[in-house]
């Protein structure tokens, strides 16, 4: 029996706003509990929300973005269940009538087998909501004690259409909806802080047939890698399931990344009746179309992970791979981009901004060294400790022959970890300044390495012997000991071609 | 002090303005006039010295050189207003002792132009009942008439003013709990426009009807404590945003050729012939003093009972869903976990009507009842709402009863609650629109009870309607009269 | 539409309201009454009729992006009426997922 596997995706992503969705405290990360849980986000008798006008911008945003409509009049309703971070025991949210309807997300897919192909997620809609608080378990014994800072937190709930086929779709939607709701300025996307949750609706049935099966949903996967593992899981676990002649029921699950398997959660959340009716504490949300136009005019400026992905591959012939990867946040593609084709450092020579090779270097050094060195200290979200000039500096001197390939990536290391320490980047100057006073500069004078080539072919018949006999590994050795003669600093790519050319 | 006892709030505030009494003098006098009737029970929560602190503020105020026509007069609030420093209970033991950390709107708007309080009136639990038996603390008592309920659910607010305890008492109403208790008790008991006072601050019961309101002795303190006590709220939603006015503008229009609207649905079999009789006198003074009285019908306002009683307790239901025990409240002190412990607490802390609403709400919104029962009574509720603003391209204000009867005894309807929701009739159509409405005393009927007339008006026109109950109530002397010992 | 037991008690479940047997059946025989008068309602026509959610109409107003500091610290005051707190966290039975 050949199963397929049908996937939605909600993701829950938490808005950048410095407010929350109906109160004025603060929704910054890590305060002391309930320290910015003002009478609103308690629930005090008396309390009323107002709407956060930040909230809903970056909820038009995110529909304009995605190619959605962006709904005229929209619906705040309440959810009501019992739940002790729930102050009010009902979450306002949207349900019949959501602020953004439809859309859609292309992206790559790479499978583990076969070749990478582009895949079309379908968007059922994305609404507004409020977060609510957090139960901690650890420090009291047989209670829970409660934090409300994250009560009242605006969150979009992006939900997908049950249009993805594998765990590998699954998780290339995911990345794809991470960056852009950063690209976007909506969500900062912190995964470890909760910023970006998702929850996977899984369902298997014969291949070839148009029913849905039933489903489980897997709450709360937090993080990439997880959410592919717990998918997997679950679809083996239904599989199994199935073909044991058992049946799936229909329930939430949790994954347990220790044991890497899914499991039901204990609370009966599935035959929850919500009760929805629409909050009579607020109107009904209306967005005027200057209002759409003004937030579209923004979001066209600042363009689209995807479209300027395409633009670099068309304009620059970047491979389609580092076009994606350098659009992977929009903070690296402005700096891709300040680094070559709109470098504002006077010194840089204006003719290679525009110098299709030069710029394919920038962008693998970009999505190179880089992006290596942000991964290090932590992520994506964490500052380039140097500048996008000073990296243009340095490989314009790569390009040039100046300096060798290996003496740039060490002193990028240097000026790096050494800016890192005291909190500020070196200017473009300091790379030249460097280069002159440890005297770095490769040997490039053809007529001088020629010269030094010649002298250690004088010096090494056996191994020209052995080159012409078939042994590559002679040639190596000849060139190490030109660069050894040259203390590594003539241009490797000269000496090679040199070589080459007299042993014909 | 009989005079001052006696004053309305104009005749205060004037006195007040001319240095004939300080607000100290007053708050003394009410403290001692409460403590004097404290077996109507009609409020919850009493501390003299605060309201002296606040008196002698307002003294102080007014040596400065401040103006203004309630600075240093005495009010009540009703304990479904929170208030920094009384007790906001709603009348209830969910709420028992609770302190809030912030004063409502309406109590920030008037303490702002210098009213004192006196205290926190008792009421129905929750908002919900019509005749405060449902308290948590004890029935209050109506003073023209021990025996006999003063209306609910504002009704230690109603016993309040009618026995000159305190001038003036801040309300709600959310199907008649403003107008039904003002009925029976023979005082003036005003229910503006829904959306023209703030809610912020206000316990929630049914968000879309509650509104704050006043009772007291005259149409025209009405007005003059409007003055201060209505306005846009940027805090609450549904705060309607319109610049503030003077409600006293009204008040000398003349009744010449006004039409009055007379509902024919409201004088059907339901309506006791002794409440009628004082009715349809007060219609025909208000023809000798030149208006004009015109038939109209309100076909579906009937349906405006079995419309209240599913939307008002779906919105309940879920507005009192906070009392869970765990912030703040009543918590159990037994239970076996977490689930068990907010059905303890709730049991324990919520009366019988607020359960038995919450229970209603819930039911008419679970999954499959939404459309029969949610969904329709909404619908009803604009055919209702749009018969309002038919009725009034021919006519200018709407006249009559306030209540099917006058004042009933204690225990009389308790035990039915169905009977109790009936009672509701004429003042829960007025509520679905949204429209201003008002009850004036204009008689009395059995047993020497109160008879009210209630008065309609279309949206925001508060002050036309103060000044057809102004003018009634200059001809008339209804609104005058004290029950003995008060 | 009359109601049965088990709707009192899966309400009375869903509202976190414990009720004994006693109290399940007169609330039940009260409901019955009240379902009774409110079935009148069900029978207008109201085909292409808008539901009024809200009396007035009108739109949400927005309110712009920014922290307002006066009650938002001041946890103190906001927990002081806290049945149980430690650490100024609210306490309450286990949670169980």
């Amino acid at each position: 029996m050949a199963w397929e596997v049908v996937i939605g995706l909600e993701t829950h992503a938490q808005l950048s706003t410095v407010s929350k969705i109906f109160s004025g405290a603060s929704t910054a990360f890590g305060a002391a509990p309930n320290t910015q849980a003002s009478a609103v986000d308690l629930a005090l008798p008396g309390v009323l929300p107002v709407l956060n006008r930040g909230a809903v911008e970056r909820a038009i945003r995110f529909g304009l973005a995605v190619g959605a409509t962006i709904a005229p009049r929209s619906i705040f309703a309440r959810k009501n269940y019992f739940y002790p971070d729930l102050p009010k025991g009902y979450q306002i949210s949207q349900y019949e009538l959501p602020v953004v309807q439809g859309g859609s997300l292309s992206f790559m897919v790479q499978p583990a087998q076969g070749g990478a192909y582009e895949k079309t997620v379908q968007l059922t809609r994305a609404h507004l909501e409020e977060d609510a608080g957090k139960s901690l378990h650890e420090d009291f014994e047989g209670q829970s004690g409660i934090d409300l800072n994250r009560a009242g937190t605006p969150l979009l709930e992006i939900v997908t259409e049950p249009d993805l086929r594998s765990a590998e779709e699954a998780v290339a939607y995911a990345k794809t909806l991470h960056s852009l709701v950063r690209w976007i300025g909506i969500c900062d996307g912190n995964m470890q802080e909760g910023s970006f949750r998702c929850d996977a609706n899984v369902s298997v049935r014969p291949m070839g047939s148009d029913k849905l099966g039933t489903r489980c949903e897997i709450k709360n996967l937090n993080s990439f890698r997880f959410m592919e593992q717990a998918i997997n899981y679950e679809v083996r676990r239904q599989i199994a399931l199935v073909e044991d002649g058992g049946k799936v029921v229909q329930e939430t699950r949790l994954y347990d990344p220790d044991r890497d398997e899914t499991r039901a959660m204990r609370s009966k959340e599935d035959a929850m009746d919500y009760r929805y009716f629409p909050d009579p504490d607020l109107l009904p949300l209306e967005i005027s179309t200057d209002w759409i136009d003004e937030i579209r005019a923004d979001v066209d400026s600042n363009g689209l992970p995807w479209k300027v992905a395409s633009e670099y591959v068309s304009r620059y012939e970047m491979a389609p791979s580092v076009a994606s990867e350098l659009t992977g946040t929009r903070e690296k593609s402005l700096f891709f981009e300040k680094a070559c084709i709109r470098n504002t450092d006077t010194d840089f020579p204006i003719a290679l901004m525009s110098d299709l090779v030069f710029v394919r270097r920038v962008a693998n050094w970009v999505v190179g060294e880089v992006s290596r060195k942000l991964n290090e200290d932590g992520g994506e979200q964490w500052p380039f400790w140097i500048s996008s000039q000073t990296l243009g500096r340095l490989v314009l001197r790569e390009h040039e022959g100046i300096i060798a390939t290996k003496t740039a990536k060490e002193l990028f290391n240097e000026f790096w970890d050494a800016d890192r320490a005291t909190g500020s980047c070196r200017p473009p100057d300091e790379v030249d300044a460097v280069i002159e006073k440890r005297g770095l500069k490769q040997i490039s004078d053809t007529g001088e390495i020629e010269k030094i080539v010649d002298q250690v072919l004088a010096a090494n018949a056996a191994q020209i012997a052995d080159y012409k006999a078939g042994k590559d590994k002679a040639f190596n050795s000849l060139v190490g000991q030109v660069m050894k003669a040259t203390k590594g600093k003539a241009n490797p790519a000269q000496v090679n071609a040199l070589l080459k050319r007299k042993l014909g | 002090m009989a005079d001052l006892a006696h004053a309305s709030v104009a005749e205060l505030g004037r006195l007040l303005e001319a240095g004939q009494v300080s607000a100290l003098e007053l708050a003394d006098l009410f403290l001692g006039r409460i403590e004097a009737q404290r077996d109507l029970n009609a409020f919850l929560d009493v501390r003299p010295e605060v309201t002296r602190a606040q008196a002698r503020a307002a003294d102080a105020r007014r040596a400065a050189g401040e103006r203004g026509a309630l600075l240093g007069v005495p009010l009540a609030h009703k304990d479904i207003f929170v208030t920094k420093d009384w007790a906001s209970t709603a009348a209830s033991r969910m709420l028992e002792g609770y302190m809030s950390p912030f004063d409502a709107a309406v109590v920030e708007n008037l303490a702002q132009a210098g009213m004192v309080c006196l205290g926190k009136l008792n009421c129905d639990e929750f908002a919900m009942g019509s005749s405060n038996e449902n308290s948590a603390y004890g029935n209050v008592l109506n003073p023209w008439d021990k025996d006999a309920v003063p209306g609910g659910s504002s009704g230690g607010s109603s016993a309040a003013v009618a026995a000159r305890i305190a001038p003036v008492a801040t309300a709600t109403d959310t199907g008649g709990s403003i107008r039904e208790p003002a009925a029976f008790t023979g005082i003036t008991g005003t229910k503006p426009t829904y959306g023209r006072p703030s809610r912020w601050g206000m316990i929630a019961f049914a968000s879309s009807l509650d509104t704050a309101g006043l009772m007291t002795q005259t149409a025209e303190d009405c007005a003059l404590v409007f003055n201060a006590m209505l306005g846009y709220d940027a805090r609450d939603s549904t705060s309607v945003y319109r610049p503030r006015e003077d409600y006293t503008r009204g008040l000398n229009a003349p009744l010449q050729g006004l039409r009055i609207g007379v509902p024919k649905e409201f004088f059907g079999a339901g309506l006791a012939p002794d409440v009628e009789k004082a009715v349809r006198e007060a219609l025909k003074d208000y023809e000798k003093l030149g208006a004009r009285l015109v038939d109209i019908s309100l076909p579906n306002a009937e349906l405006g009972i079995p419309v209240y009683y599913v939307v008002a307790p779906a919105e309940c239901s879920s507005n009192l869903s906070r009392f869970d025990g765990v912030r703040y409240g009543h918590r159990a002190k037994d239970y076996t976990d977490l689930i068990d412990m907010m059905k303890k607490s709730r049991a324990e802390g919520l009366g019988a009507e607020p359960k038995r609403r919450i229970l209603i709400g819930a039911y008419v919104l679970s999954h499959g009842y939404y459309d029969a029962y949610y969904l329709k009574a909404q619908k009803v509720r604009r055919i209702i709402a749009d018969e309002f603003q038919q009725a009034f391209k021919q006519c200018d204000v709407i006249a009559g009863p306030v209540t099917t009867s006058v004042a009933f005894g204690f225990g009389e309807k308790a035990a039915d609650p169905l009977a109790m929701y009936l009672a509701d009739l004429y003042t829960v159509p007025g509520s679905l629109a949204g429209i201003p409405s008002m009850s004036i005393p204009c008689g009395f009927g059995a047993r020497g009870r109160p008879v009210g007339l209630q008065l309609m008006a279309n949206y925001f026109e508060e002050a036309k309607m103060l000044g057809v109950a102004h003018q009634y109530q200059l001809a008339t002397d209804w609104h005058r009269r004290v029950p003995g010992g008060a | 539409m009359a109601l049965s037991k088990d709707d009192v008690a899966r309400i009375a479940h869903l509202a976190r309201i414990e009720i004994t047997p006693e109290q399940a059946a007169e609330t039940l025989a009260q409901l019955n009454d009240i379902f009774g008068m409110i079935e009148k309602m069900q029978r207008v026509p109201t085909d292409g009729i808008e539901p009024m959610s809200h009396p007035l109409g009108g739109s949400q107003r927005l309110r712009e992006d920014a922290v307002a500091v006066t009650e938002a610290d001041d946890r103190e005051r906001n927990l002081r009426n806290a049945p149980e707190q430690n650490g100024g966290l609210f306490l309450v039975p286990r949670v169980v997922e």
